[in-house]
């Protein structure tokens, strides 16, 4: 196996965070008001970074430990139900 | 054959905290591509964005087999693969995702060797109209007017036409898309997949940084230049050409968006005056009249 040794450096395997940790990136944080979520998915099927989840229940969760702040979700919501609020320095 | 969202698989083909520029276009595109086949294939990735996207090895964001080739080699080594894992008995998609550089300038020979053997590839052009992960060079792709790095006073040269040059190759299956109609590329690269031959889908995906728009407005540029008139949705599927159902209505030249809409969200255009934007006007009638004619030669 010894001529196999250098496939673990061309070999890479799907993994969160291969970039860090992006949520630090984020500028604006996207808060769904939830009660006013119709639960249509289309932030979960736009959201570039695939940090949104659409559960069991049509209701959308943003991870965001990784959500980068780009506003897409909040500009596809049908009923503009996503507000982006400032992040604050902490 | 309509698809709805409910229907998509929700798996994470793409993990999250990837190296992409926020609102990246590429990324959006991959997932629906992966969606489309439900994680079930191989890509091909040639230089560019898509090959710094998936972050530092030894972890990837892409959830599928990918390879990652140089420039202009795409094509060429997707054929190889293709023929490989067929003699193994694999029927499974082999997919190249190329930007527009690769595929208009650098790899361009490569790609119409492929097309013109017939390869059974789907070969997707993600086309954010310039080398962007080098800075925004203006590439084959890039339109006319616009800015880039290397033109600076807009570019003065036409973009090349590329899914009209691949239908020229007398492939089975031709296509354009966009990120912004997920569902009628979805549907596109479903019908691609059950076709044998060499499959060629020009997707556009419109990049923030490099077209110099809000990072929010990823999908909004795309549904504008559709609703514009600018990109046009069609489809060309074994001797039959049809306007696709997004773009349908813009055939009627009054139901579409005036072109300005489009062009002032997006700083490379903000040299074009009103002059200008008459002639553009124009390209767009003679582009349209071309596809449309098209439409009625192969019906
Ligand atoms: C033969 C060769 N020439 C130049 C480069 C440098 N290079 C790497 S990515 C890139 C730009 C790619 O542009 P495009 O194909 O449009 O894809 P995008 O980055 O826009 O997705 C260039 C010029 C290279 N890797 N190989
Ligand atoms: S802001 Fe961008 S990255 Fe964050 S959840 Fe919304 S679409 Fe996804
Ligand atoms: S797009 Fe808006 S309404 Fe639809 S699921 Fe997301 S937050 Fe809810
Ligand atoms: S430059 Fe554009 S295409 Fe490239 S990663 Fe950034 S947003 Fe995506």
């Amino acid at each position: 196996m010894a001529d196999l040794e250098f496939t673990k450096y061309l070999l890479s395997r799907p993994a969160p965070g291969s970039a860090g940790a992006t949520g630090t990136w984020r500028t604006y944080r996207p808060v769904v008001n939830q009660d006013k979520c119709i639960k249509c998915g289309l932030c979960w099927l736009y959201c570039p970074e695939d940090t949104i989840d659409w559960l069991e229940d049509k209701s959308v969760r943003i991870n965001y430990d990784y959500c980068k702040g780009c506003g897409v979700c909040a500009e596809v919501c049908p009923v503009k139900v996503i507000d982006m609020v400032k992040e604050t320095v902490v | 054959m309509s698809i709805r969202i409910d229907q998509l698989p929700r798996d994470k083909f793409i993990m999250p905290g990837t190296a992409a520029c926020p609102g990246c276009p590429l990324l959006i595109g991959l997932r629906q591509v992966m969606m489309a086949l439900n994680g079930k294939m191989s890509l091909v990735i040639p230089a560019g964005c898509s090959s710094v996207i998936p972050g530092m090895s030894p972890a990837t964001s892409y959830g599928v087999p990918t390879i990652h080739v140089p420039f202009a080699s795409s094509p060429a080594v997707a054929s190889g693969l293709v023929s490989a894992v067929r003699m193994r008995g694999n029927n499974g998609p082999v997919v190249v995702w190329a930007g527009d550089g690769a595929s208009s300038d650098i790899g361009f020979a490569a790609l119409s060797g492929a097309a013109a053997r017939n390869e059974d590839l789907i070969y997707i052009l993600a086309d954010n109209e310039a080398y962007m992960n080098t800075g925004i060079q203006a590439s084959g792709t890039t339109p006319w007017m616009a800015w880039t790095t290397t033109s600076p006073n807009g570019k003065t040269e036409e973009r090349k036409e590329m899914a009209l040059i691949m239908l020229m190759h007398k492939i089975p299956y031709v296509a354009t898309a966009s990120i912004a109609y997920p569902l009628d590329f979805i549907a596109k690269v479903r019908k691609a997949s059950q076709i044998r031959g060499f499959k060629f889908i020009h997707l556009y995906a419109p990049c923030p940084p490099g077209l110099k728009f809000d990072d929010s407005y990823t999908v909004k540029i795309a549904q504008l230049a559709v609703e514009t008139g600018i990109w046009v949705l069609w489809e060309y599927n074994q001797g039959k050409l049809t306007i696709s159902p997004p773009s349908a209505m813009y055939k009627d030249k009054s139901k579409r968006k005036p072109l300005s809409e489009y062009m002032k969200l997006q700083g490379r255009f903000s040299k074009v005056g009103e002059d200008a934007m008459k002639i553009y006007e124009a390209k767009i009638d003679a582009y349209w009249n071309t596809i449309l004619k098209l439409s009625e030669l192969y019906k």
